[in-house]
């Protein structure tokens, strides 16, 4: 009962959608205004609908409904509560319901929060949602729909892949879910743009917080996928380049650029069509990641649904949205009058390079990405495109990103002196060099790989505490440093945890150290400076697994630091082994160990990993969410300017409308 | 067709690192030759793995033929040549310099380039006479305006 009643909030929701997309789009051609209001209650429907329906789905997996297709396939009654939950999502048709439903959500959060906005405006922006939601609605009913019922329900389901049973990964995709769908907001608030013809600050200042807030998701989302990788699939590598990885990076670094474009677009009514331009690619490329995921046009590690007539549908809502948009953009952009004046050396152009750099590097990654596509195709070439390649393309441009960004963070708006911002950052370049060449003599390799690393992140890092301090004034007043606005903090938070980051991937990969052999019980062997004993192995049953566990002692100097339990789990339903690596989480460094199969005569493989500064990757992923989630909460943010009064004469001229 | 990608879902994505005791060679120099060579081979039956990282059976094969062959004397070049002559160009993860691919390899340059050109023409349009430059001279209509708001 529970899930018809699911099944037909799902189908009302459509209902609603179609009304969303429709209703208020007449309503702002005619000014109707009822008919432009009618947004906002179709927005929030949409959303109660939608809650309702995906919570039905929720139910009919917490009680291990198996008379549900969807059910039977994803899940089994032995399975922990969490995973009946995350097992939610965890499949292709659960995991759209909940894109659809966050949609909705933020659809929804523009009807209830949008007070500030213009009317025409919001009920433009709600239509340009609904008609969104229409398409993905449409595409769960009529291809993937998760309520429908078997026949003969079995007694027990065919279990979750084992894989997807982790916290890391159950958290995962909703992360990944809230920054694709976040990016649809400023989807729609471009294209309600191009409608409106109207482009100004106040447009920006509602696009930014929900790009950032988009930026921010995603961020978390991808750590936790890469964080999940690294101790999941048992040799803690953390990024693969994997076109579905891609499909999530090249959204984020294309946010990553919006966000900052609409700081120029608030601040100085400047780079306005290409804001727009960014807001709609984007959003594409969010579109493109779900086809990328969905289709299995390109292999993959982690793509969970391989369906080419899904594919196929989802490829024609890409095209309709996007070419639609480009199309409005094509016809309008020339409308979209930049205002701003600024001279060569100015904060304007340091984020006209920033937009450059990361919009080159998210196509470098969409070229690597669907090359081998292209290649068969075009070409007739059966070929892959792998880690070298994205390494030996896409690192070269974060370098340069890197080396310019405390440098452009640090110039003022309008108008700089290139000499004041060296003067400023002399001390960070001596600290960061000298860090760079003190990596350099000590090692002993041929690689550039840390020094450049390193010398990045303390570049980064202390280039960020410059621009904190030289906020401070002449006269050093420290007490100063706590009322700078947050936005501020924000940014330098965030770009510290950019080079966090960079600086601890140079260093993993450039000194890590692995073993690889097979010891007995009680034999001892060394890695780097650490002692590791193999103590035994036992047999244990988990609720829904069988696990071999190893006892390995870690020690140092013969003294006795942490033990490690790496296990080999055996999930009988889904017939699939996995590895659970014992991690020994240090600040400056992890040890990872991997149990392998047993040998005759009773020994084990094991490999074992010394990884420095593993943890600084995702503590700089951290960074920046959290950069971002202070700059968020800045009070200058949540208090837009009001778009109901009219605007200063400068500003209205600048957006001509139609 | 379904029941197949479950199969090489199954060798390939169980989670177990690859590299087996047994296939280590002596010789640390060759063993490390062969494991970077071994990180730019894919493994023809998995879905975007190294043959350093499968645990697929043929991926085994595969990288005691690159010790084989190293082993004889081949160079790395040679080695590579060797295994893309019997299972393919789809093999090798970073795709040749070659044909096509030169489309593939200039695309990363070229698109710097021209996007610092498109970038560079922006500012310059935008910016290029900077804002104290700007002609002071008000218009008529200002000038009255400007005069209204000034008189007390």
């Amino acid at each position: 009962m529970i899930n018809e009643l699911g099944h037909f909030a799902l189908i009302l929701g459509f209902m609603v959608a179609i009304l969303q997309a429709t209703v208020p789009l007449v309503g702002a051609r005619l000014n109707h205004h009822g008919m432009m209001s009618f947004g906002r209650t179709a927005a929030t429907a949409q959303f109660v609908l939608i809650a309702a329906s995906f919570l039905a789905l929720v139910h009919a997996f917490v009680t291990s409904d198996f008379s549900l297709r969807l059910v039977t396939l994803n899940s089994h009654s032995l399975k922990p509560m969490i995973y009946k939950i995350s097992g939610t999502w965890g499949n292709h048709e659960g995991s759209m319901l909940l894109w659809v439903l966050i949609l909705a959500l933020f659809g929804a959060c523009a009807a209830w929060f949008g007070g500030n906005l213009t009317h025409r405006f919001r009920a433009t922006a709600l239509a340009v949602q609904g008609a969104i939601g229409v398409a993905f609605i449409g595409f769960i009913i009529f291809t993937s729909n998760p309520f429908i019922r078997l026949a003969l329900p079995p007694f027990d389901g065919q279990d979750l892949n084992p894989l997807l049973q982790d916290p890391g990964l159950a958290f995962h995709p909703p992360f990944l879910y809230l920054g694709y769908v976040g990016l649809s907001m400023a989807f729609s608030f471009a294209v309600a743009a191009l409608i409106e013809g109207r482009v100004d600050a106040a447009w920006a200042r509602w696009v930014r917080p929900w790009t950032l807030a988009a930026w921010v998701f995603l961020t978390i989302g991808i750590a936790l996928g890469s964080w999940w990788a690294y101790y999941e699939l048992g040799w803690g590598g953390f990024w693969f380049w994997d076109p579905v990885e891609n499909a999530s990076f090249m959204p984020w670094l294309l946010a990553a650029a919006l966000l900052h474009s609409a700081i120029v677009v608030e601040k100085r009514e400047s780079l306005k069509s290409w804001t727009i331009l960014l807001a709609i690619l984007a959003f594409g490329f969010s579109l493109l990641g779900t086809f990328i995921v969905r289709s299995g046009v390109l292999t993959s590690v982690h793509a969970f649904a391989n369906d080419p007539e899904r594919g196929v549908v989802i490829l024609g809502i890409l095209i309709f949205f996007v070419g639609g948009a480009l199309t409005l953009f094509s016809l309008r952009a020339a409308s979209m009058q930049s205002q701003g004046i600024f001279g060569m050396v100015s904060r304007e152009t340091a984020l006209v390079l920033n937009n450059v750099l990361l919009a080159v590097s998210a196509f470098v990654v969409f070229v690597g990405t669907i090359w081998p596509l292209v290649a068969e195709i075009f070409f007739d070439r059966t070929l892959s495109v792998g880690p070298p390649f994205f390494n030996m393309a896409f690192t070269p441009l974060m370098i340069l990103l890197g080396l310019a960004l405390p440098l452009g963070a640090m110039l003022p708006w309008k108008r700089g002196r290139l000499e004041k911002g060296i003067r400023q950052l002399t001390l960070p370049l001596i600290f960061a060099l000298s860090c760079g060449g003190l990596v350099w003599a000590m090692q002993t390799g041929r690689s550039l790989q840390a020094p450049i690393g390193l010398f990045l992140g303390a570049w980064l890092v202390s280039g960020a505490i410059a621009d904190l301090l030289q906020r401070l004034g002449r006269e050093k007043d420290f007490g100063r440093l706590m009322r700078l606005p947050r936005a501020d903090w924000g940014k330098a938070i965030a770009h510290s945890g950019f080079g966090i980051t960079m600086l601890a991937i140079a260093a993993l990969i450039a000194w890590e150290k692995e073993d690889i052999r097979v010891v007995d019980i009680g034999e001892t062997w060394t890695l780097g400076p650490y002692d590791l004993t193999l103590r035994d192995v036992r047999l244990e049953m988990g609720p829904n697994y069988r696990a071999r566990i190893a006892e390995v002692e870690l020690g140092q100097n013969g003294q006795m630091i942490a033990m490690m339990y790496p296990e080999k789990r055996f999930y009988p339903v889904a017939k699939m082994p996995t590895t659970e690596a014992g991690i020994d989480y240090r600040f400056l460094r992890d040890v990872y160990v991997v149990l392998g199969d047993t040998q005759d005569g009773g020994s084990w493989t094991m490999r074992s990993y010394l990884k420095p500064f593993a943890n600084w990757i995702w503590a700089g992923a951290a960074l920046m969410a959290f950069g971002g989630l202070l700059s968020l909460s800045d009070r200058r943010l949540r208090t837009a300017p009001s778009g109901h009064k009219p605007r200063a004469p400068q500003a209205a001229k600048a957006t001509p409308a139609e | 067709m379904k029941y197949l990608m479950f199969l090489v879902f199954l060798v390939c994505a169980s989670a177990s690192a690859a590299v087996e005791p047994h296939e280590i060679l002596q010789d640390q120099r060759l063993e490390q030759r062969a494991r970077d060579i071994s990180k730019g081979l894919r493994c023809p039956v998995c879905q975007n793995e190294t043959i350093d990282e499968s645990s697929a059976e043929i991926a085994a094969d595969l990288r005691v033929l690159v010790r084989e062959r190293l082993s004889v004397g081949d160079s790395d070049q040679e080695v590579v040549d060797f295994v893309v002559a019997r299972y393919g160009e789809f093999v090798l993860l970073k795709p040749s310099v070659s044909g096509s691919n030169l489309l593939l390899w200039g695309m990363a340059p070229l698109m710097l380039i021209i996007g610092l050109g498109f970038g560079v023409v922006f500012v310059r349009r935008c910016g290029g006479q900077t804002p104290n430059v700007q002609d002071p001279s008000l218009s008529d209509a200002e000038r009255s305006e400007l005069e209204k708001l000034l008189k007390p």
